[in-house]
């Protein structure tokens, strides 16, 4: 059994609602959503709900003046908000306000691409997809509808597909973020780090940032919990090639080289054990195979790492310490977006193995034991199974692979094996931004006989689609109740607070009219998703009124801490912590993380590196006008050295030209000294090409589109971005 | 007498512009105006960088060039926490308070008149914190009153280092920067 | 290396000042040039030269009025908020140049007036015989005639000063945060009107004397544009920056050809040669000072709202 199945057995600390229901007290302090402002209820009225202007889902209450939506706030008792939102979550009123939004069902009328359409009416919309679905049920099977889908609004379709029969679904979520962080966990200490991440930066007495740009990434209660940090005084020490924000804040700042961080790493854990300095009792009760991992990182000194890395060994040996020296309650943060070089499991696995190092996997300060409720699930009608395989990794092709490829799925389907895929049904994920090569994702929608795409606004993906439906923002619908794990059992309501302002609609709704469409009405037994949501809270003992008007549910305080008495279990196939994984050995990969050289580039080429910026998320807020007035377009970061070299100056418009030629759109420049000399840096989510999105067009230029190769990671596939390089052309 | 002042923890200050925005729901700030705005100021070279991040508005001054060369009275004092203000009934639009703010801290709305941060007195009235206040995410933000030794104000630039704006350009500014 | 960013973007803030375009310096031009036709004309008044019948104290107060009502008429298109103008004039706030600006101009016209009644249109005295009975009135009292040009020249002299210390009370632009602007102001006026004067005179004596008169004016003003800087530059890190805005900085060409070359020192030396009789009077000098003025208003409210203490303030 490996690592991978024996998690899906461990359920560590949850709840169940009953011990939950007498927890919950709150203050109501809030009015609840009885009808929205159909009426224009004068004065102010405030309603809860939860953010999704990125999925941490943060709980908060809207407010409304004399019925129009006018500003929200975090809900104080939220535990991951804490009462305040970040800068995207506040802005989030403008996702309602945007004049891009799509009003009505599109449906092609020209070329895939073109962007041209005729609206249409949701009936026949729906009657439409509902019959090519069929027809293609009918000659390839339902497997050959595939889904892309990210965040929890595509539940309901997904609940629908399965009805209908399909099994290939995929977020980029994994391949193209957290999977190789969470693959190089499980493997190392059978369990996944998941989202909300399982940092417990508040408490950490040493953070240790890794690329992990916190402060700019602004998933709120990292963000709260580093400035915690910073006010704790913690020692800081940040591992970037770009003076981040974050390490601004830091004690230690190691300007790395782009890519060599395992090197850093192994010497890291090279100081920690030959000087003796790591958690002795942790890793002789926890610890699998330390003696083999001892020997194999023996050779790797500072001395070494430093013509690898360009950080002075003087500086990695006192880093190194100093990590030792505040143990356990050290985090060396496992970073979420890690899909950078394709040796990406193994550099989370050396992370692994330095929290493993210092004993911080489960201690106060380190990587905690999430707890969350749990509520009964609807019970529905089985789903139809399949006998074929799910085709985003074939013959498992890459072994340790916890979710589905989203680049698999693309792959199958330009390929056409091991079968055919005719049709994409993709929710809230623009693929065209989301995955590496547009050419390969752009190929493979050639071979679709269906693209339907649910947005809100005229995303990239949404411009290549045959269908377009849209969806009503956050803030006019309901969604499942998030029950994230975390640091104490919670779970909240999403609920509409404004009417939405045209023809867009729900994506329940969406789900339960295409279900009845494909004859599947039997799958939803509810009329309003309100009886579902209902029906959920009944079965656990509580009641939708109170919770609409409360917001959040929180339980009592659970131990997620060793020191609090959570007894550790390891889902891997020792049940220990592998410092030495055999079953990476037998799958043929280095069971101890090895450090292999990038790529450089080529001479008048830097590594092109990109981020977040606070006040925006991805590709999905450029058009929120109240965000754009913060930041509005993106600029490209470049060595001030290296921009007198060129002879180019701060401000002045340049494009950016790929290893392969790709010429991005003209972009600002901003000359800093904030960056190495051999990379260049920009925020991802600019340089929109589609022209339905008429505040966000032509503005910056787009980190996807020159984002051509991606390295592959052979043990999970993902998919490896920062390896593309660029130059400059500076005529625009 | 209060003397409302802010003062702002720039180590734990990210520049997240949550505070900015925060300003614009709440005071319905025009799109392309700002009350409040973010500094960025970085030192030295790679990698031995330092930077400082400001989040900046009207510093409410102790010595009010602006209130002074207004020729109306719209500039002015409020009794309540010595905050400065704009009477949008009184103001002509003539321009002279944001020529004479060292600070480029006000600006004049499309409707006409002179505008600039309030410190959210209609909040503050109410006992409520400023809205860039009350959002900041990571709570590097802090009001209160000068005049009243026991504030958290007090207390933290008694205990810590700081900094104001252009102390050179006599304003006395009310917002202190926590070094 | 110092790098600084802002994400503030007001308009008329960012990147730099610029609350105020043609209708503030035209209108100190203006303030300028009206104060020294009121000095000029006031000290005729009270010289007694009004007893010549082609004394320009008979036609500068027309002019006067009508050139500071499209000074005033420029000031009223500056303000953003119209209607509220009466808003002036419920308030006299010492502290404010803007203020007390407001109240000398309400004053300055029946002054001016006063001094037009001496020789009003021959259509007013049709239609308004008490004019003409007015007119015979102050004629027959040179005292009041005396005291008349004394008023003018001090409400003149107030005026001048004014525009000057309008830009200059503001402490927050470097270059316009010294009390020299106020001289330099008044002094550019004086010399405008003179100028002007010398242009239109009748009188051959009154042609030459202004022409004499402004070419101290100019050597005056080039002293006190030289005072101007020299402060400026021995002051701060940010008054030498502003002070290197005109000497070599974006404004220095328009700065040193049209203010100090062709504004200055051309008419100057034209009107030297003019005085000492080598060459004929010329409209071409004192059009060129008059122009010069012009620019010297412009560049220093462009440029002083340029000048700041620190780029992202
Ligand atoms: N405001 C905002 N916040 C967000 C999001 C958003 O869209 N907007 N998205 C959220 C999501 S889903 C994710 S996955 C996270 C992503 O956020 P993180 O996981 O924090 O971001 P990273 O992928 O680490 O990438 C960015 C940083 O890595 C550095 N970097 C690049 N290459 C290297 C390298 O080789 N070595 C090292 N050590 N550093 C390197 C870059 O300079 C940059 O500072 O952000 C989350 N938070
Ligand atoms: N080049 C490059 N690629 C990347 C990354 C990168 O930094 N650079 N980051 C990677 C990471 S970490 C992640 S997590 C992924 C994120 O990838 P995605 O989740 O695809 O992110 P977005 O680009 O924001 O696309 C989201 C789409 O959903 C739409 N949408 C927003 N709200 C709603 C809604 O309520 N309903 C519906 N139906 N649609 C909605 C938006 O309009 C937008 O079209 O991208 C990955 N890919
Ligand atoms: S982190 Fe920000 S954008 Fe994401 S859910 Fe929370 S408030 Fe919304
Ligand atoms: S909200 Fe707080 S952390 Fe963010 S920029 Fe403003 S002051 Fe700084
Ligand atoms: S910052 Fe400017 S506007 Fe605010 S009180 Fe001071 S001088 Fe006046
Ligand atoms: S713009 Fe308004 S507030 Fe400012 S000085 Fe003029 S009248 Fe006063
Ligand atoms: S105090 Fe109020 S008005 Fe001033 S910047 Fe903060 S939110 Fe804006
Ligand atoms: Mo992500």
């Amino acid at each position: 059994m490996n690592a991978i199945s024996r998690r899906k057995f461990l359920k560590l600390t949850g709840y169940t609602i009953g011990a939950a229901a007498a927890a919950s007290s709150l203050t109501p302090v809030i009015k609840g959503a009885k009808k929205i402002n159909k009426e224009k209820v004068k004065g102010i009225q405030t309603i809860p709900t939860y953010c999704d202007i990125c999925f941490w889902k943060c709980s908060a209450i809207a407010y409304l003046k004399d019925g129009e939506l006018w500003k929200i706030e975090g809900h104080p008792n939220d535990p991951l908000s804490k009462g305040r939102l970040c800068p995207r979550g506040t802005g989030g009123i403008g996702a309602h306000f945007d004049p891009d939004r799509l009003r009505s069902p599109l449906i092609r009328t020209r070329e895939r691409g073109e962007e041209k359409w005729k609206e249409v009416t949701w009936d026949e919309a729906l009657s439409y997809i509902a019959k090519k679905m069929n027809k293609i049920k009918e000659q390839y099977g339902a497997e050959s509808v595939a889904s892309f889908s990210h965040g929890i609004g595509g539940n309901f379709l997904k609940h629908t597909l399965k009805a209908y029969g399909a099994i290939n679904f995929g977020a980029p979520s994994f391949a193209q973020c957290r999977g190789p962080r969470d693959v190089g966990f499980e493997l190392t200490v059978g369990d996944s780090i998941g989202s909300p991440e399982r940092t417990d930066i508040e408490n950490s007495k040493c953070l240790v940032l890794i690329g992990s740009h916190l402060g700019e990434n602004m998933h709120n209660s990292q963000a709260q919990e580093f400035a915690k940090a910073i006010e704790n005084d913690a020692t800081i020490i940040v591992v970037d090639p770009r003076f981040s924000t974050a390490a601004s804040k830091a004690k230690y700042y190691l300007p790395i080289k782009p890519g060599t961080d395992i090197a850093l790493l192994l010497a890291w854990m090279n100081v920690i054990v030959s000087e003796k300095l790591y958690n002795i009792d942790y890793v002789t009760k926890y610890g699998f195979g330390f003696e083999q991992f001892a020997a194999e990182i023996s050779s790797y000194t500072p001395e070494w790492a430093y013509p690898e890395t360009g950080i002075d060994p003087d500086l990695i040996r006192k880093t190194a310490r100093t990590m030792a020296m505040y143990k356990p309650a050290t985090l060396v943060h496992p970073g979420r977006h890690t899909t950078w070089y394709g040796d990406d499991t193994q550099r989370s696995r050396a992370i692994a193995l330095l929290n493993a190092l210092l004993g911080s996997w489960g201690s106060k300060g380190g990587l905690f034991f999430p707890v969350s409720y749990s509520l009964p699930p609807y019970p529905y009608p089985a789903y139809p199974t399949s006998t074929k395989e799910k085709l985003d990794n074939p013959g498992k092709k890459y072994p340790f692979a916890s979710e589905e490829i989203t680049t698999g799925i693309r792959e199958a389907t330009i390929t056409g094996k091991p079968y055919p895929i005719k049709s994409w049904i993709v929710y809230s994920t623009n693929l065209i931004f989301a995955l590496p090569n547009i050419d390969e994702t752009i190929k493979a929608i050639q071979n679709l006989d269906l693209l339907v795409v649910v947005d809100t606004i005229g995303s990239e993906i949404a411009g290549w689609a045959d269908v377009v439906l849209p969806e009503s923002v956050y803030l006019e619908r309901h969604d499942d109740f998030n029950m994230s794990p975390f640091k104490q059992p919670f779970f909240s309501i999403r609920q509409p607070v404004v009417d939405p302002p045209g023809d867009q609609k729900p994506n329940w709704w969406i789900a339960k009219k295409l279900a009845e469409k494909l004859g599947l009405g039997n799958y939803f037994p509810w009329n309003d998703v309100e009886e579902y949501l209902d029906y959920r809270l009944k079965a656990g003992g509580l009641s939708l009124a109170k919770l609409k008007k409360e917001g959040v549910f929180v339980g009592e305080k659970k131990p997620i801490y060793i020191e609090e008495g959570v007894v550790p279990e390891f889902g891997t196939p020792s049940g220990k912590i592998e410092f030495y994984s055999p079953q990476l050995l037998q799958a043929g990969f280095d069971p101890v993380p090895k450090f292999t050289k990038v790529e450089e580039p080529p001479t008048g080429y830097f590594r092109l590196l990109y981020g977040r910026i606070p006040v925006h998320s991805f590709s999905r807020t450029q058009t929120n006008r109240i965000l754009m007035d913060m930041y509005g377009e993106n600029e490209v970061w470049v060595n001030q050295d290296i921009a007198d070299k060129w002879g180019i100056k701060n401000d002045q418009y340049i494009k950016l030209k790929n290893q392969d030629g790709v010429i991005s759109n003209k972009v600002k420049l901003k000359t800093t000294e904030r960056i190495r000399p051999d990379c260049v840096y920009m925020i991802h989510g600019f340089g929109h090409t589609s022209k339905m999105l008429k505040g966000a067009y032509g503005k910056g230029a787009s980190d996807s589109e020159l984002i051509t190769r991606y390295k592959t990671d052979p043990l999970m596939g993902g998919t490896g971005m920062n390896v593309n390089f660029v130059t400059f052309e500076t005529e625009v | 007498m209060a003397r409302f002042a802010m003062a702002i923890d720039t180590k734990k200050c990210v520049g997240c512009m949550d505070c900015v925005v925060a300003c614009k729901n709440e005071n319905s700030v025009p799109e392309g105006y700002n009350r409040d705005w973010i500094v960025t100021i970085t030192e030295g070279k790679y990698p031995d960088v330092h930077l400082e991040i400001q989040s900046q508005r009207c510093n409410h001054c102790d010595n009010t060039p602006c209130v002074e060369c207004c020729p109306t009275g719209a500039s002015h004092v409020n009794d309540v926490g010595a905050v400065v203000l704009v009477d949008h009934d009184k103001c002509i639009g003539c321009k002279a308070c944001l020529a004479a703010c060292p600070y480029s801290a006000r600006f004049i709305n499309p409707e006409g008149y002179a505008d600039k941060c309030t410190f959210c007195i209609h909040r503050v009235e109410k006992g409520e914190m400023p809205a860039c206040v009350n959002v900041c995410p990571t709570h590097c933000m802090h009001f209160g009153d000068l005049d009243d030794p026991n504030s958290e104000i007090n207390k933290l630039l008694a205990s810590r280092k700081f900094h104001q704006l252009l102390p050179e350009a006599g304003t006395n500014p009310r917002i202190f920067y926590l070094t | 290396m110092l790098e600084l960013t802002t994400t503030r973007h007001n308009p008329m803030i960012d990147p730099s000042l610029h609350v105020w375009s043609w209708e503030i310096p035209l209108y100190l031009f203006i303030g300028g040039l009206v104060a020294g036709m009121m000095i000029i004309s006031g000290y005729f008044l009270f010289s007694k030269r009004y007893k010549e019948i082609d004394c320009v104290c008979y036609s500068l107060p027309l002019i006067s009025l009508i050139v500071l009502s499209i000074g005033m008429f420029s000031l009223f298109l500056d303000l953003e908020h119209k209607l509220f103008v009466w808003r002036l004039y419920t308030t006299l706030k010492i502290s404010s140049p803007m203020s007390w600006g407001a109240w000398i101009l309400i004053l300055v016209y029946p002054v001016i007036i006063a001094n037009f009644l001496m020789n009003p249109l021959k259509f007013i005295e049709v239609k308004f015989p008490q004019i003409t009975k007015l007119t015979t009135f102050i004629h027959q009292r040179p005292r009041l005639i005396q005291n008349i040009g004394i008023v003018n020249m001090i409400l003149g002299g107030m005026l001048g000063i004014y525009t000057g210390v309008l830009l200059s009370a503001m402490g927050s632009r470097p270059l316009w945060n010294s009390s020299i602007l106020s001289i330099l102001f008044l002094v550019s006026g004086l010399s405008g009107a003179a100028a002007f004067v010398h242009m239109i005179a009748q009188n051959v004596k009154e042609r030459e004397l202004l022409a004499k008169a402004d070419n101290s004016f100019l050597i005056l003003e080039l002293f006190v544009i030289m005072l101007l800087l020299v402060g400026l530059l021995t002051t701060s890190k940010v008054h030498i920056a502003a002070a290197r805005l005109l000497l070599d900085g974006p404004f220095a060409a328009q700065f040193w050809v049209f203010v100090i070359f062709l504004g200055i020192i051309v008419p100057l030396i034209i009107q030297l040669l003019a005085v000492n009789h080598k060459i004929k009077h010329t409209p071409v000098a004192p059009v060129m000072v008059i122009i010069g003025g012009l620019i010297l208003r412009f560049i220093i409210v462009y440029a002083g709202q340029f000048s700041k203490y620190l780029n992202v303030l």
